[in-house]
């Protein structure tokens, strides 16, 4: 009996502190990579893995357009960007400073298709979003 | 000679009630057509506010209030939204719905004319009420200011759709 009230007890506690622990997400970021990956592995034949230092480059260089990733998100992704045209504030892209990102499927897959549009004229390959998410996932806030 | 001045005065008579008959029927005219019919509506946001409009229209800019452009304008608005203004801003297909309704019913009631500008400031109405003796060219010209369509650099209220004079603030 007193055991049962316990362990009652014991998940009513788990279940406030989730709760109260802020709001739950969909996915982690790393989940998000991990989803990335498997699209990545069946799209691109001798698949290598991603590499932080290639998303770091493709988040920074223009691609025939106007803008770069950077261009609104800046240079430092830890940093809030401002979007180029209307100069309206975008909170920090990194993980690291930024507990939302990639934390929702449906945004994700929302965002890469805009931002690829507007800096690519194309969908971006898994390798290109997975390289990004690694470059993303080691900015330090 | 004589003749004409015995008319004079009645002519003079004529001459001022065709004279005020034309203006009052030019006026009435106005006041229908005021901006040339392009005219915007209430620009205070619905009280019942759409959740999906308010979160999608206000990333990357102020949310618009329905009531500055005509329904026509926001249905080209969002069949374009993979252009829009120069930037990808496309949505899911329900998404879509969803907004395009909600902006379609909040739309300007006071809009007769039959065009249908996407850009809100191509509009007459907002063209009169900014133009170059309210408004100097310096003041666009502020990098606080950056664009016309940046709202809130000068009415502090935008984002609820509240464009009234005591609300407006020039930044220096």
């Amino acid at each position: 009996m007193f055991r049962e009230f316990n362990v009652t007890l014991v998940l009513a506690l788990v279940a406030v502190a989730g709760l109260i622990s802020g709001p739950a997400f969909a996915q982690t970021p790393e989940e998000a990579l991990a989803s990335i990956q498997s699209d990545a592995a069946k799209a691109t034949s001798g698949f290598k893995g991603f590499s932080a230092a290639r998303g770091e480059s493709f988040f920074k260089t223009r691609h025939g357009n106007e803008w770069s990733c950077a261009s609104c998100h800046t240079e430092n992704p830890a940093t809030p960007g401002k979007h180029a045209k209307t100069g309206k504030v975008i909170q920090p892209f990194a993980p690291s400073a930024n507990a939302e990102r990639f934390t929702d499927p449906g945004k994700v897959a929302k965002w890469f298709k805009r931002n690829c549009n507007d800096v690519l004229d194309r969908v971006c390959t898994p390798q290109e979003k997975g390289d990004v998410l690694t470059y993303l996932l080691t900015v330090k806030k | 000679m004589s003749k004409c001045y015995k008319n004079f005065p009645r002519r003079l008579v004529a001459a001022l009630l065709v004279m005020g008959v034309t203006i009052s029927i030019a006026q009435a005219g106005d006041r229908a057509e005021k901006f040339s019919g392009e005219n915007r509506g209430k620009p205070v946001q619905p009280a019942q506010i759409n959740a999906k409009f308010q979160q999608e229209c206000s990333t990357c800019h102020i949310a618009y209030s329905p009531g500055l452009l005509p329904a026509t304008s926001w249905r080209k608005v969002m069949s374009g939204l993979d252009k829009h203004f120069g930037s990808d801003a496309s949505l899911t297909d329900q998404e879509n719905k969803e907004i395009t309704t909600f902006l379609v019913n909040n739309a300007s009631n006071r809009w007769s004319a039959s065009t249908a500008p996407l850009r809100i400031t191509e509009t007459a109405w907002f063209k009169h009420k900014h133009d170059s003796h309210e408004i100097p060219q310096a003041i666009w010209k502020n990098p606080k200011v950056k664009s016309p369509a940046n709202c809130a650099a000068c009415h502090q209220q935008a984002d609820r759709g509240d464009f009234s004079e005591r609300n407006i603030k020039i930044p220096k």
